[in-house]
């Protein structure tokens, strides 16, 4: 793989954020910008699974709990404290980092197969404490009051244009750090350890360090997605936290390509735009979608970017 | 949490045999369609996500022939034979597409069949609930041991599921066809090498598998209703199930499937909001401690 230049992402972060930002300025469409704001929050999502199943070659079931987790520890921390929404945020992804990392000290021992499922395990049993612990977090009905005084910097996020503008921040601050963190030589250990785990434990690596750490910032930005998802809806449900959640995250991987850092940010898109077009014209979303699944899966064998990075060798990143 | 009445209930007989019953019931059932989803991943290695898919389509299908018919022996043939059926189409002509290919790519491929076939059966019998109701054969009053109430079909069922297990275990032990699959979980390549018919072998593996989990949909459809997505729930409890057994252990699958029905059985009365909290913290102390599962080998 080819150096990146760190301030190359930059600058291509820089204007993505600049175009996206002027778009609402010559037109405004608010379907537009809730398709923005809503691939804001699962691009996160997804391109943090990633940096685990592409990267490190660990296929995490459980991904949506640390996505769900973001977006119940920041509604509730807006709506049981005066903390100023920046210092819940942070509060926020902080706590569902210590949970990713407890999580992932008792999961990443484990070998591939078995990975999964524990992960898809503790998962589940996340889903129904939520579910169970009602006084807490309104059971099945989900969070409900919405959040509270959404105001950051004099930016009133109840404003649509506001959020927009916000999501498109965050998340793409939150890309260019996850892409910094591919490209660096703790990335590189990752792909090594998920080409050959055993030339890389001879190399010096202690495997389960390196893949706690990975498990642990990947759950971080989960968390951080999670955040920018409770902002949209404001409040927090359950089925963020529930496993056809981190299918949709898998999906968005697989779908977008696994070896390209922007793959799953495109399986997003195409998931989202896939989801708002068909349910417009038909009830029978998974007979559509699952068609489209199946087309990519048995057809092209691999996600979109990946296929045409084959087709094109050295043109696409 | 409400530990007193589950101390009431296990002092009471009647209450200990209708628990009991009711866990059996939902034990043996979640076996029928582990031992599929366990063969499938032992001989193949491919972890089967559209299982509950078939069970759904076992449930629907026996549903219509029981109105057709009128007859719930002829249902629960066909809704077997259907999804045995089902399981070669899919595995001739999707899954074979994706052997050897990632993990990821087989989950795609299960998870749009799920939801193409959820579709497909909300468009053929509607989005709503469908309740098959008592065959007239078991509408009878219900009997009654050391007090407990114990419908009559429960004890068919129970009694039917014990049978194909017994059958399935004798079947893979002692048939030549049943030992060409456990050669064929062990080294697929010699089996082909000595001149069997692999392809042929994989598709009648999905057939049975299928085929399980087709039947296990046909005998739960008159105690549980019918919906489009029920095989959902099933899927992920039949994996459960799958690795607290042991991936690929028939066994292991029996016993795992009864411990959990049992959890379920006398859970809902202690725990009735953290049953299924109580199972998933069950495997992950199986994966803790014994990753390969209680009856797996390690690999």
């Amino acid at each position: 793989m080819k150096a990146h230049p760190a301030w190359r992402d930059a600058v291509i972060a820089a204007i993505a954020v600049i175009v996206v930002l002027a778009i609402p300025l010559f037109h405004r469409s608010p379907a537009f910008e809730d398709f923005v704001i809503r691939l804001s929050a699962m691009a996160l999502f997804a391109t943090s699974l990633n940096l685990l199943v592409g990267n490190t070659g660990m296929v995490s079931f459980g991904h949506g709990m640390f996505y769900g987790l973001g977006a119940y520890a920041f509604a509730l921390t807006m709506q049981m404290t005066d903390l100023s929404l920046p210092v819940a945020a942070v509060l926020a992804v902080l706590f569902t980092t210590f949970a990713a990392l407890c999580v992932g000290a008792i999961c990443v021992r484990l070998s591939t197969d078995y990975f999964a499922f524990i992960t898809l395990a503790v998962q589940m049993l996340f889903f129904s404490i939520i579910i169970s612990w009602q006084s807490l977090t309104g059971g099945d009905q989900g969070l409900r009051g919405g959040i509270p005084r959404r105001e950051i910097f004099g930016f009133e996020l109840a404003s649509q244009l506001h959020l927009y503008q916000f999501c498109t921040v965050v998340a793409v601050l939150g890309l260019l750090a996850l892409r910094h963190i591919t490209t660096s030589p703790f990335g590189q250990t990752l792909r090594m350890i998920r080409d050959n785990e055993n030339r890389v434990s001879f190399l010096g690596v202690v495997l389960w360090q390196a893949r706690l750490r990975a498990f642990t910032i990947a759950g971080a930005f989960a968390g951080l997605g999670g955040v920018l998802a409770a902002l949209f809806v404001s409040g927090a449900y359950p089925e963020l936290a529930d496993w056809p959640n981190s299918g949709q995250a898998i999906f968005a991987v697989m779908l977008g390509g696994i070896n390209s850092f922007l793959g799953p940010v495109l399986g997003a898109m195409i998931l989202l735009a896939l989801n708002d077009v068909v349910t417009r014209f038909t009830e029978y979303y998974g007979l559509v979608l699952g068609i489209v699944i199946l087309a990519f899966a048995v057809g092209l064998r691999r996600g979109v970017l990946d296929f045409l990075r084959l087709a094109w060798p050295g043109r696409a990143r | 949490m409400d530990l007193t009445a589950l101390g009431v209930c296990l002092t009471t007989s009647a209450c200990v045999v209708t628990q009991a019953t009711s866990g059996l019931i939902v034990g043996m059932l979640l076996f029928l369609v582990a031992a599929g989803v366990t063969l499938i991943f032992g001989v193949l290695k491919i972890v089967n996500f559209a299982h509950g898919t078939f069970y759904m389509l076992g449930g629907y299908v026996a549903y219509t022939t029981l109105n057709v018919t009128d007859s719930y022996a002829l249902a629960v043939l066909s809704g077997t034979l259907a999804t045995a059926l089902f399981g070669v189409l899919f595995e001739r002509f999707l899954i074979s597409r994706v052997y050897g290919s990632n993990v990821l790519m087989q989950l795609l491929v299960c998870y749009a069949v799920v939801l193409i076939f959820d579709d497909v059966v909300k468009i053929v019998w509607g989005p709503e609930f469908h309740a098959m109701g008592m065959p007239p054969a078991f509408q009878v009053p219900p009997l009654f041991i050391a007090g407990g109430v114990v419908p009559p079909f429960y004890i068919a069922l129970i009694g039917i599921t014990a049978l194909i297990a017994i059958v399935l275990s004798l079947g893979l032990s002692m048939t030549r066809i049943g030992k060409t699959v456990r050669a064929a979980a062990i080294n697929p390549q010699m089996v082909s090498a000595l001149g069997v018919n692999t392809t042929l072998l994989f598709a009648i593996v999905f057939a049975v598998g299928g085929g399980l989990a087709g039947l296990a949909g046909a005998l739960a459809a008159p105690v549980r209703s019918l919906s489009p997505g029920m095989g959902f729930s099933v899927l992920i409890e039949s994996f459960i199930v799958t690795v607290i057994g042991g991936m690929g252990s028939i066994a292991g699958a029996l016993v795992a499937a009864l411990l959990i029905g049992l959890v379920r059985g006398f859970g809902t009365i202690g725990f009735p909001q953290f049953t299924d909290g109580l199972i998933y913290i069950m495997m992950i102390i199986i994966l803790l401690l014994r990753p390969q599962g209680l009856f797996g080998r390690r690999s």
